[in-house]
């Protein structure tokens, strides 16, 4: 477990290294429940998100668990446990 | 029989010309684009000069979305891709998508992303390797990506065949137009310029050692020593005769008019090559003779043996010095499964402009009874033949013609230094 706290602008910037940012798409806007889908990132974008996140904050990311992380926020919650 | 399929749109990426025209000018004009490797320090190689494409800076082409997903050849082949569709005037209201699909030729995949992500791999561990190594290594990844960025969606595939894979891939296109398709972005991108791909290329025996740029690559030449490994390639857009002109298709540069494909016999067991075959077999399905090719395009591979075999087949199916043979990739180097598509777009550029570009730097060996272009050769060009030979065997030719007249407005040559 970590004791840093993942907030959004260290998702954003995750994001945008790992998967860069769909042609469109305000990243900086209100997206914490705009789905990855809307976003323009497939499962393999969220995968590589993960991962990322998993190496940078210690904090494993259940892969079942991954599968429901359908928003920004969902994801949050898991990389922030408790 | 149905009319052959029709070229309608062309995208080139060459270490000498980033972009078809481009390209063509450098290339008429005998611009190299051969220097030493600059992608990775080459300084421990025995080999240590390359065809790179300069000023290549994917993101100003690209959207970021593509960048961590791609390697550096599937970018030049989706810039080469984009190109060659906006040539044809083809979008994705053309048609529907599954009447489009995507042929491309492949000889190593994304090597230079695979070698780092394997680094990854074995030195901090599989946390850390990229999820997008699953596809950006792959044979078949530059056919997903062009489909993927254009919906296109119809009959798909790669072919694997080294240098002959670019002729290869046009004529798998060729077929799936045959069985209904109405449009297939075809051809081959290749480059694998990086530590990894420099020794799995050494392991041929095949590159030169050479240090200078223009005495590297001299194929049909006494000195011939091997070739220079280049990155780049080109993108076609091809479709049926028909329907490029029921649609209004901006520009037809010409016709598959015919193919073959052989493969050599094992080695000594005494047999030739089928080189000669492939050449005539491609001729016979075009309906041609030897006497109606205007030029060869020649696979040129720079060695010895291999020169040989291939001036041999084409004095025997054309006379000895009888046609004109070039080889502009002594400009550039061998891009594998990119050159045999820079080739034939190279061909249908002849075609439009009347102009046989030259090889270059080569001097050539007296015992090779062929006629090599050494000079910018202004001269109507109907028929051209193009040959590519893949390591271990494969032999393929493709027979590319002028547009039937009336196809669509020729445009006016370009003036050419």
């Amino acid at each position: 477990m970590s004791d840093k706290t993942i907030g959004l602008a260290e998702l954003r910037r995750i994001l945008r290294e790992s998967a860069g940012t769909e042609l469109g798409v305000d990243l900086d806007g209100e997206i914490l429940d705009t789905t990855f889908d809307d976003l323009g990132y497939d499962s393999l974008a969220v995968m590589e998100t993960a991962s990322r996140i998993t190496r940078e904050y210690g904090v494993s990311i259940d892969d079942e668990a991954l599968g429901t992380a359908t928003t920004p926020r969902r994801l949050l919650d898991l990389a922030n446990p408790d | 029989m149905t009319r052959p399929p029709v070229v309608t749109g062309i995208g080139v990426i060459a270490p000498n010309g980033l972009g078809t025209e481009e390209y063509w000018a450098a290339t008429c004009a005998g611009v190299g684009g051969i220097r030493r490797v600059t992608r990775f320090d080459v300084t421990p190689y025995p080999s240590r000069l390359a065809g790179e494409v300069f000023g290549f800076e994917a993101s100003t082409h690209l959207p970021s979305r593509l960048l961590p997903q791609t390697d550096h050849m599937t970018r030049l082949a989706l810039v080469a891709a984009d190109r060659a569709l906006a040539d044809a005037n083809v979008g994705r209201e053309t048609h529907s998508a599954f009447d489009m699909g995507v042929v491309t030729a492949s000889s190593a995949g994304g090597f230079e992303f695979g070698q780092r992500e394997l680094e990854r791999l074995w030195s901090l561990g599989s946390g850390y390797v990229s999820a997008y190594q699953s596809f950006a290594w792959f044979y078949a990844v530059n056919t997903g990506q062009i489909s993927i960025r254009h919906g296109l969606k119809g009959p798909s595939g790669v072919l694997v065949t080294d240098q002959a894979g670019g002729l290869d891939a046009i004529a798998q296109a060729r077929r799936q137009l045959r069985k209904g398709s109405k449009l297939i972005v075809c051809g081959g991108v290749d480059g694998a310029i990086c530590p990894w791909g420099w020794v799995a290329l050494m392991a041929s025996g095949r590159l030169s050692t050479s240090e200078d740029p223009t005495a590297a690559y001299l194929p049909f030449d006494a000195r011939a020593a091997g070739h220079v490994p280049a990155e780049g390639g080109a993108i076609l857009v091809l479709e049926d005769a028909e329907t490029a002109r029921e649609r209004g298709a901006p520009k037809v540069y010409g016709e598959i008019a015919g193919y073959a494909a052989t493969f050599d016999p094992r080695p000594g067991n005494g047999r030739g090559s089928g080189l000669r075959r492939a050449i005539e077999n491609a001729l016979s399905e075009a309906g041609l003779e030897g006497t109606d090719v205007d030029v060869v395009f020649a696979d040129a591979a720079a060695m010895p043996s291999l020169d040989r075999v291939e001036s041999d087949a084409i004095a025997a199916v054309f006379g000895e010095r009888a046609v004109p043979v070039t080889a502009p990739k002594t400009m550039i180097g061998r891009m594998y499964a990119g050159a045999a598509a820079v080739d034939v777009a190279t061909a249908l550029l002849a075609i439009r402009d009347g102009v046989i570009p030259p090889t270059t730097n080569v001097r050539p060996a007296p015992h090779h009874p062929i006629q090599v272009v050494g000079e910018q050769r202004r001269a109507p060009v109907r028929v051209a033949v193009v040959i590519a030979r893949g390591h271990g065997g494969f032999n393929s030719v493709l027979v590319v013609r002028a547009p039937p007249t009336g196809s669509a407005p020729r445009e006016e040559p370009a003036e050419l230094g």
